[in-house]
């Protein structure tokens, strides 16, 4: 059958796949053939997520991305891939005079620092085949669509998105190819212990397609950037917001 | 953890408001500045100065400022 966003003969690491977007991007990519890797820190959610991918072939490892000193044992026992699905993520609200340092240093870590560290250690380590396709997770704050409160969650995404475009850039000659998405509010376990429900129910009236996002609803988009479909697009951080943006 | 005092901390969250509005009883959502940036403010405060992490629930689920103290107390 035709399909051109068919992962068929992809091996694919998916970060953060024990819940939310990672979990429904490990899913649909084994659903459209591909082998993966999925890892996380929490082992027992993660089974889970292993548990629901279709096909044979697939591995799940426990990891703690954060430790760095033990990234390059991670990345060694990792075979050859041709998709990165970056996509561990946390979020911490605060409003500007009440943001800590620990705090900063902590969504920084998860965000930002350790995203790009596991892509650096890839190449490093040579596990990413040319042509190859990484997507990282950022979100719409991280291209200037805020919250209040949203500080140092969107200033750690503003970071990741603009290296998306560096790496996209340096990498394009091994056709390695770098994205990002950049969902608005998605309906995942993340958002609902982080947000204030006045926010959440403030915020609905805004999206044109009367709803929040699913984590599938992103997943998909991951899965056309990791596909061939996209094999001419690299460097951009693609919208996916029910329409928020377009007010 | 002191009423008098919570309310005072509560109080100073707010820039318009008047601190002599807020008191034990005031139904903290109906006043005019309230926000979900000031909502914030004082989940950051509580976790601040009394090492309490509170919701949205505990907002949601508290009228007057003196429920949201109990709330608060009951977590502590």
């Amino acid at each position: 059958m035709y399909n051109p966003y068919s992962l068929e003969g992809k091996t694919i690491l998916v970060t953060g796949a024990s819940s939310g977007i990672g979990r429904a991007t490990a899913i649909e990519c084994s659903k459209l053939g591909a082998k993966v890797i999925v890892t996380a820190r929490n082992a027992e959610r993660l089974k889970e997520t292993l548990d629901a991918l279709e096909g044979e072939g697939h591995q799940m490892i426990c990891f703690d991305l954060n430790e760095s000193d033990k990234l390059d044992e991670f990345v060694a026992q990792l075979s050859v891939i041709q998709g990165l699905v970056s996509n561990a993520g946390t979020n911490k609200m605060s409003p500007v005079t009440f943001i800590k340092e620990e705090d900063l240093k902590e969504v920084y870590q998860v965000n930002t620092f350790s995203p790009i560290l596991l892509l650096r250690m890839l190449l490093k380590k040579k596990k990413l085949e040319k042509e190859s396709s990484v997507v990282f997770t950022s979100s719409l704050s991280g291209i200037g669509t805020v919250g209040t409160g949203n500080g140092v969650y969107a200033s750690s995404k503003g970071a990741l998105s603009m290296f998306v475009k560096v790496a996209a850039l340096e990498l394009a000659n091994k056709k390695i190819r770098v994205n990002a998405v950049c969902p608005g509010m998605i309906q995942t376990q993340m958002i609902q212990e982080g947000a204030v429900s006045e926010q959440l129910a403030e915020g609905l009236a805004d999206y044109p397609l009367g709803r929040y996002g699913e984590p599938k609803d992103v997943a998909f988009a991951i899965i056309y950037l990791l596909s061939g479909a996209s094999c001419w697009v690299t460097g951009t951080n693609m919208v996916i917001d029910g329409g928020l943006t377009i007010r | 953890m002191e009423l008098n005092e919570f309310i005072e901390n509560f109080a100073d969250q707010f820039d318009e408001t008047d601190p002599s509005e807020i008191k034990a009883d005031t139904v903290f959502k109906e006043l005019d500045e309230w926000s979900s940036l000031v909502a914030l403010s004082v989940i950051a405060m509580v976790d601040e100065e009394y090492e309490v992490t509170i919701k949205g629930d505990e907002i949601r689920n508290s009228e007057t400022v003196e429920d949201l103290f109990n709330a608060i107390k009951a977590k502590a």
